[in-house]
C-alpha cells in the first residue's frame, strides 16, 4: 500500500503564492481531508500530487520515491473530480472497464473486477446503461468506480460530491467512507465543507492562503484549534472570539468582556498560565464555542447577569445572542430556555472550553483547564 | 406598518392551480415565514400580495383594506428578491435614493439624505455609499437591496428567498441581521423560503405551504414538536423527524421490523390499536444504551464537532440519532437504542395525520 510525503512544497501562479512551504506525511490507508476556502491551495496541492500541476520547489514522495518529475500516468494515482468525467458514448461497464483495457488486462479479469466494484458501489443494475440515463449520484459512483478499478496506489478526490444535492451528498459521503473502510486505499480528499471533513477524515489538514494551518484528528481540530482561523473555520455556528481583559481580585481570576462589570470567573491558575505562555495583557482574545457558554434563568454563583438578544430556535436547541456591551456571545441552550429577546439571564463561560489567542498573531496560547 | 390578510385566494395558470383557497393572516409587526418546496406556491403568494399577480378568486387585505383593485405602487409594499435588482452603474447611494425619487412620492433633498444615511447605518454599508454596485460582494449587494426596500418605510415587506444565493457563513450572519432589523423597525415581514433553518430561526410564525394550501401554521416550536402530519414532520428539523412504520401492541410500539419500544400511553384512546401507524421521533430523542430495547446497526456517522448525527439501519429503514461528540462508534457496529416516549408523535399509517390532531 501507499505512503505519501510532501516536503517543502512551493508553488506560484504569477505573483500569487498558492502553496507556501507545505509539509505533510500521509500514512498508508489513511484518509486525509484538505479543508479550506476556495483559493486556499488545497486543489493545487492535490493536482501536484497527481502530477497534473508542476511545483516550483520541494519534493513529492510516493512510497519513499520522489515523483515530481514523473508524468501523471506513471504515478499510478487515481483522481476523481467534482464534474463527472465519463465517456458519454460508452456504457457504465465500458466506462469502468476503460482504464483496465488501456492496461491490456484480459477480458475475464476485467469482467470480474468491474462486476465486483459495481456491486460495492450499488450500481450492478446500471452497468449496461449510458451516463446520460443516470442520476448525478450514480454518475459520480461510476466515476469513483473507474478511478478505483485499477487498484491505484492512492486515491485523490477533489470535492467529488460538491455538485450533488444535500440528501444525495449525505448518502454518497457515507458510501465513500464505507468504501474506504473496505478497500483501504490511501486517500486525499479536498473539500470546503467542514462537516464533510469532520465526518470522513482520519486527519484534517486545514489550509488558508497556501499555508497549512493545522493538521490533526477531527476532534483535536475542533477542540484544540491552533489559531483563530481554524477556530472560526471549523464549527457551526462559528466560535465566539472577543477581546478579553484578564484580571485578578482577592485571589480569583476573571475575564472581562465587553467593557466594565461583565467579569467571567476563571480558575485562579489562569493568570499564571497566561504569563507562562507569554500572553500579553491588552492583546488577548477569548474564544468559546456556543456550547461553552452556559446560560441560566436564575442568578447563580459565578454567573454574570446579561441581556438576551436575538434567539434562533432550531428545534433541537436554541442559539441565543447575549449582549455584552459592544460584544455579543452566542450561546447554545436547550429549546425554549430563554423565553424572549430582551430578557435578563445569567451566563458563565466554561473554562474547560475556553481558548485564549494572541490577538495580533492569532495564535492559540495553548491554555487548557 | 400594517397587517396582511389573504381570504380564499385561488390562482390558476392555465391548468395549473398554484394557490388553492389559501387563507393567511400576518399580524402587524409579525415576522411570518412561508416554508415550502419549489412549486408549493410561495412566490405566487408574494406576488399576489404585491399586486404583481391578480388572483383568480379571493381577496387581499393590507391594513384591513381590500387592495384588490390597487396597483402595486399604491399598495406600498417592498419586495426583496433572491437576485439583487440593483442598477449596476449607479453608486450604492444612488440606488438607495432611487425609490425616494419616484414621481408618485415626494421627498425633499434633506429628507432623502437623512433616510439614506439612517438606512446605511442600520445595514452597516456607510463605507460603501459612494461605490458602484458592480464592485460589491454578494452579501453587500443583498444588504443594499434590503436597504432600498426599507428606505421608504413601506407598510409591509415581502421577501422572496433573499438569502438563498449567499454562501453558508454569510447566510448565517444575515439571518440574524435581518431578524434584528425587523425587530428594530417593528415591521411586518412576509418571508418566503424553502430552507427550514431560516424558517425556524427567523419566524415568529411559520406557515407550511404545500400544493397551494397552508398545511399548518404555528410558532416554530409548535411546528417542530407537534406537526399536524408527516409532511410537516419531514419539513422541519435537520435531519428531519424519524418516521417509523409500526403498530400499537398493548402499551408498546412495535415497529415493522419487530422492535418493541415504550410509549407511556401515547396513541391510546385514538382508536389506534391494530391500525397501521407511523411513529415520529426527533433524532435528539433517540438514545443509544447498552440495555435498550431495540436493535440497529451503525450505517454512517456525521461529525458536527458539538455532537454527532448517527445514521442507524433498522432492516431497510434508516434512522437518525443525535449523540454526544465523545461517543465513539464504528461503521456497521451493532447498537441498542431507545427513545423518549413522551416525545413520540403518533401518525395514522394511511393518511399520515397526527392522531392527536385528528378530529380537532
Amino acid at each position: 500500500m501507499t505512503h505519501i510525503e510532501l516536503r517543502g512544497i512551493d508553488k506560484h501562479f504569477g505573483a500569487l503564492h498558492v502553496i507556501n512551504d507545505l509539509n505533510l506525511v500521509v500514512e498508508d490507508k489513511e484518509f486525509i481531508v484538505l479543508l479550506g476556502q476556495s483559493g486556499c491551495g488545497k486543489t493545487t496541492t492535490l493536482r501536484a500530487i497527481a502530477g497534473l500541476e508542476t511545483i516550483d520547489e520541494g519534493d513529492i514522495l510516493l512510497d519513499g520515491k520522489t515523483v515530481q518529475h514523473m508524468q501523471a500516468s506513471e504515478r499510478d494515482i487515481a483522481f476523481v473530480f467534482q464534474s463527472f468525467s465519463l465517456y458519454p458514448h460508452m456504457t457504465v461497464f465500458e466506462n469502468i472497464a476503460f482504464p483496465l483495457k488501456a492496461m491490456r488486462v484480459n477480458h475475464a479479469e476485467i469482467a470480474e473486477r468491474v462486476k465486483s466494484l459495481a456491486k460495492t458501489l450499488q450500481i450492478s443494475d446500471l452497468v449496461s446503461k449510458r451516463p446520460s440515463a443516470l442520476s448525478g449520484g450514480d454518475m459520480q459512483r461510476v466515476a469513483i468506480g473507474r478511478a478505483l478499478v485499477r487498484q491505484p496506489k492512492a486515491m485523490l478526490m477533489d470535492e467529488p460530491i460538491g455538485a450533488l444535492d444535500a440528501k444525495l451528498r449525505e448518502e454518497m459521503r457515507a458510501e465513500i467512507k464505507r468504501l474506504h473502510i473496505k478497500q483501504g486505499s490511501t486517500t486525499i480528499y479536498v473539500t470546503h465543507d467542514q462537516v464533510e471533513a469532520m465526518s470522513l477524515a482520519d486527519r484534517i489538514v486545514v489550509m488558508h492562503e497556501g499555508i497549512l494551518q493545522q493538521i490533526g484528528t477531527p476532534s483535536s481540530v475542533y477542540e484544540r484549534p491552533e489559531n483563530m482561523f481554524v477556530a472560526q473555520f471549523v464549527g457551526s455556528p462559528v466560535m465566539n472570539v472577543v477581546a478579553a481583559d484578564v484580571g485578578e481580585e482577592d485571589g480569583h481570576a476573571h475575564v472581562n468582556i465587553g467593557g466594565d462589570g461583565l467579569r467571567f470567573a476563571f480558575p485562579t491558575e489562569l493568570t499564571g498560565k497566561l504569563s507562562a505562555a507569554n500572553g500579553q495583557k491588552g492583546n488577548l482574545s477569548l474564544g468559546v464555542r456556543p456550547e461553552g457558554v452556559l446560560v441560566s434563568r436564575e442568578e447563580r454563583d459565578g454567573y454574570v447577569a446579561v441581556e438576551a438578544g436575538i434567539i434562533e430556535p432550531l428545534g433541537s436547541h436554541d442559539i441565543v445572542d447575549l449582549k455584552l456591551g459592544e460584544d455579543v456571545l452566542r450561546a447554545r441552550t436547550t429549546s425554549g430556555l430563554v423565553p424572549g429577546t430582551g430578557e435578563k439571564v445569567w451566563a458563565r463561560i466554561d473554562p474547560t472550553r475556553a481558548h485564549f489567542f494572541d490577538t495580533a498573531t492569532g495564535k492559540s496560547l495553548g491554555i487548557a483547564f | 406598518m400594517a397587517n396582511i390578510r389573504l381570504k380564499g385566494i385561488t390562482k390558476t395558470f392555465g391548468n395549473v392551480t398554484a394557490l388553492n383557497d389559501l387563507h393567511l393572516e400576518v399580524a402587524d409587526g409579525e415576522f411570518f415565514v412561508l416554508l415550502g418546496r419549489t412549486g408549493a406556491g410561495k412566490t405566487t403568494t408574494l406576488r399576489v400580495v404585491a399586486g404583481l399577480e391578480k388572483p383568480t378568486a379571493g381577496q387581499v387585505f393590507i391594513d384591513d383594506q381590500d387592495v384588490g383593485r390597487w396597483g402595486p405602487a399604491e399598495r406600498d409594499v417592498a419586495l426583496v428578491l433572491q437576485q439583487y435588482s440593483l442598477y449596476p452603474r449607479y453608486t450604492v447611494r444612488e440606488n438607495l435614493e432611487f425609490p425616494l425619487k419616484s414621481p408618485i412620492r415626494h421627498y425633499d433633498a434633506a429628507d432623502i439624505g437623512e433616510r439614506v444615511g439612517r438606512v446605511a447605518r442600520t445595514l452597516r454599508i456607510e463605507p460603501l455609499l459612494d461605490r458602484k454596485v458592480d464592485r460589491l460582494s454578494g452579501g453587500e449587494m443583498q444588504r443594499v437591496s434590503i436597504g432600498r426596500a426599507i428606505v421608504r418605510e413601506p407598510r409591509v415587506f415581502l421577501m422572496d428567498e433573499p438569502l438563498s444565493a449567499l454562501d453558508a457563513k454569510l447566510r448565517e450572519a444575515l439571518r440574524i441581521e435581518l431578524k434584528n432589523l425587523q425587530m428594530n423597525l417593528g415591521a411586518t415581514f412576509l418571508f418566503v423560503t424553502h430552507d427550514q433553518i431560516e424558517a425556524m430561526s427567523m419566524g415568529d410564525k411559520i406557515g407550511v405551504l404545500d400544493e397551494g394550501q397552508l398545511v399548518q401554521t404555528g410558532a416554530p416550536h409548535e411546528i417542530y414538536a407537534d406537526p399536524i402530519n408527516t409532511f410537516v414532520a419531514r419539513s422541519v428539523g435537520s435531519p428531519p423527524m424519524n418516521l417509523i412504520d409500526g403498530q400499537l401492541a398493548g402499551s408498546e410500539a412495535v415497529t415493522a421490523t419487530g422492535e418493541r419500544l415504550p410509549l407511556n400511553g401515547k396513541g391510546k384512546g385514538a382508536g389506534a390499536a391494530g391500525r397501521p401507524l407511523i411513529f415520529g421521533i426527533r433524532p435528539e430523542d433517540i438514545f443509544l444504551e447498552a440495555d435498550a430495547p431495540a436493535q440497529a446497526r451503525v450505517h454512517d456517522v456525521e461529525n458536527h464537532g458539538v455532537e454527532k448525527i448517527v445514521t442507524l439501519r433498522m432492516g431497510e429503514n434508516f434512522l437518525h440519532a443525535t449523540v454526544p461528540a465523545q461517543t465513539s462508534l464504528e461503521i456497521d457496529e451493532e447498537i441498542r437504542f431507545s427513545w423518549n416516549p413522551d416525545k413520540v408523535v403518533v401518525f395514522d399509517g394511511d393518511s399520515g395525520v397526527n392522531l392527536s390532531h385528528a378530529g380537532r
